[in-house]
């Protein structure tokens, strides 16, 4: 019998995680120092475009996270600039590498992580990384970014290797829609009004943002003018538009694909509280784990789809009057 | 030998003296696995290490990692002998506001190349170091110091695969086997015999030393450096508490402990103080 190739399912369609590995690709001519970092997941993470462009800067640690993180702040201390990529939840297994051995003596290392959230369907809980935000924002000097669609992931990965000092930031595993117009450009620290609205906020990042749009043309339909917010940059945390947000629409909803707790919500609730008094809403997965289905059927169940934004819209909406 | 054995045995007497002291003003640490590591220690500053005491951070130089970091004041004793830090900056360990952190920060103490203190993760920042300089092609070496009790981390075992698979020869790890960690003997903790046979199935080179002996230390440095397409281990066998002998082979200062007065006075007679001497080390 001859040998036939398996239909790859990563390479095939236009995701973050492909996106991040073709910006590496295009940025790295001008950035020698970029090395990519790998533990047997290159086709899961976009990188393997570069490691077939550049493959006397990949290096491959096998299935082994927790001595590729530290290797990585190694790495940076002769002054390389590291990529370390791999799945969310593996991410997490090396956390405290990332803490000890990057973020404490802040080297300029960048972990990209692909399949955050129920977005990675079917591979189920054990994929599905619905923690990562929340642990990372923990770890002091960590920028934590999660951005929308794959012409801002193009224009984070230039931002980060041009930021010195470590990034946690998230790709993401499914077809990715085009959210944002060409002329778009990414300002790591900022968040970005996508579309106006006076009766509500609600900010999105990751998958979300484009949610929130659909959320907010199905709520226009009824009468209720919905802002819409990008905010990639979940930390440090646009405190300005924030408040701006508040003060302006004077409710704000946040949706996100992860656990409820110490996430986007979190940390747009941490902003609320410390500066403006305005009722929010968060949605996301509360506090359970995930199973196996598509990435749209699982927002649908777990409520994180346009409707769970629009049904958060409607609640919040009746605590503001 | 520039520097004879003699001048070298001194040099780590006076270390020993100093992380002593060093414990005893913090009023906590780690004396055992302190006193087992200082000649290692001594020859790789004095000896060994290529680097400019005029210019530390020169990219040139090359890098010791103390992967073991809870034998810290070891290093910032030697550190001191060797002219790097103030020896008036020694009492200050372990205190607020202080350079000398209870583990070893890059951040505060930036001769110290790695922020350890979480078991692995120096031999891991070591092996980077050494991929690093591969990747730039200059010819630095990399030298990390690990404990025995370190051997039972997992991480321990990814980089050394990985060091194996990727022939960095500009890698020396150095074990310092004192048999002892935390609570126990290692054999009674978790086993991590044969250790010569589990480094040499993971592609190292391995030599075996006293590792209070200046000589076999000279010479196994001496055949890393002459290894090719291999990283070396050097499981240099040692005595926990070495030189004071209420602690010789004892796990119960392995720490973190309080060294009191008394426990000062007679380890400062042990290490061939005299009278005048040990009332200038010895304090309220």
């Amino acid at each position: 019998m001859s040998k036939r190739p398996p239909i790859q399912i990563g390479a095939q369609e236009d995701s973050l995680r492909e996106a991040f590995g073709k910006a590496l690709v295009k940025f790295a001519p001008n950035y020698k120092n970029v090395v990519v970092l790998d533990a047997d997941v290159a086709g899961g993470t976009g990188t393997h475009h570069f490691r077939k462009a550049f493959p006397d800067r990949y290096y491959q640690f096998g299935i082994a996270e927790q001595n590729m993180m530290a290797v990585a702040g190694g790495l940076a201390a002769t002054g390389l600039v590291p990529f370390v990529t791999t799945f969310a939840v593996f991410m997490l297994r090396a956390i405290e590498q990332a803490r000890l051995s990057i973020a404490y003596p802040r080297m300029n290392v960048k972990l990209v992580a692909s399949h955050p959230g129920l977005d990675v369907g079917p591979d189920g809980a054990s994929a599905q990384c619905l923690e990562d935000l929340a642990a990372f924002r923990a770890i002091p000097e960590m920028v934590v970014l999660s951005p929308c669609d794959p012409l801002e992931i193009e224009l984070a990965t230039k931002a980060i290797i041009e930021y010195e000092g470590p990034v946690y930031m998230r790709s993401g595993r499914s077809p990715s829609i085009n959210v944002l117009d060409e002329n778009y450009s990414f300002e790591m620290g900022k968040g970005k009004i996508l579309k106006d609205g006076n009766d509500v906020t609600i900010i999105g990042c990751g998958v979300t943002t484009a949610r929130a749009l659909k959320a907010s043309d199905e709520l226009e339909k009824e009468g209720i003018s919905a802002r819409v917010v990008n905010m990639s940059t979940l930390k440090p945390i646009d405190t300005n538009m924030i408040i701006q947000c508040a003060e302006e629409t004077k409710c704000i909803v946040t949706a996100e694909d992860h656990n409820i707790h110490g996430g986007l919500g979190s940390a747009v609730a941490e902003a609320v509280v410390q500066n403006c008094h305005v009722p929010m809403e968060i949605v996301g997965v509360k506090d359970t784990f995930g199973e196996s289905g598509e990435p749209d059927e699982l927002a649908v169940k777990y409520g994180i789809d346009s409707n769970g934004i629009i049904s958060a819209v409607k609640k919040l909406l009746d605590r503001k009057q | 030998m520039k520097m004879n054995e003699e001048t070298l045995q001194e040099l780590a007497r006076k270390a020993r003296i100093n992380s002593l002291y060093s414990i005893y003003c913090a009023k906590s640490g780690h004396p055992g696995g302190v006193l087992s590591s200082i000649e290692i220690i001594i020859y790789l500053f004095f000896k060994e290490l290529r680097y400019k005491p005029e210019n530390l951070y020169d990219m040139d130089r090359d890098r010791f990692i103390l992967s073991k970091g809870h034998a810290c004041p070891a290093l910032y004793a030697v550190g001191a002998e060797a002219g790097i830090i103030e020896k008036t900056s020694l009492k200050g360990l372990r205190k607020l506001n202080h350079e000398l952190q209870g583990h070893p920060h890059r951040g505060t103490t930036p001769w110290v190349e790695a922020s350890t203190g979480s078991l692995g993760q120096g031999f891991s920042f070591g092996i980077g170091e050494a991929l690093g300089f591969k990747h730039k092609k200059t010819d630095n070496r990399i030298y990390v110091l690990l404990g025995d009790g370190e051997l039972q981390e997992g991480e321990v075992w990814e980089g050394a695969m990985f060091a194996g698979h990727h022939k960095l020869d500009n890698l020396c790890a150095i074990i310092d086997y004192n048999k002892l960690q935390s609570d126990d003997y290692n054999k009674n903790i978790m086993n991590i015999e044969p250790l010569v046979d589990k480094w040499k199935a993971f592609n190292w080179n391995v030599l075996e030393i006293d590792g209070h002996n200046y000589k076999e230390i000279e010479n196994a440095f001496l055949q890393a450096k002459n290894t090719r397409g291999k990283p070396t281990v050097i499981i240099a066998h040692t005595l926990k508490g070495k030189g004071i002998s209420y602690m010789e082979g004892s796990p119960d200062w392995h720490g973190s402990v309080k060294l009191s007065k008394e426990d000062l006075e007679t380890a400062l007679i042990d290490l061939g103080c005299d009278n005048e001497t040990i009332k200038e080390y010895i304090h309220e």
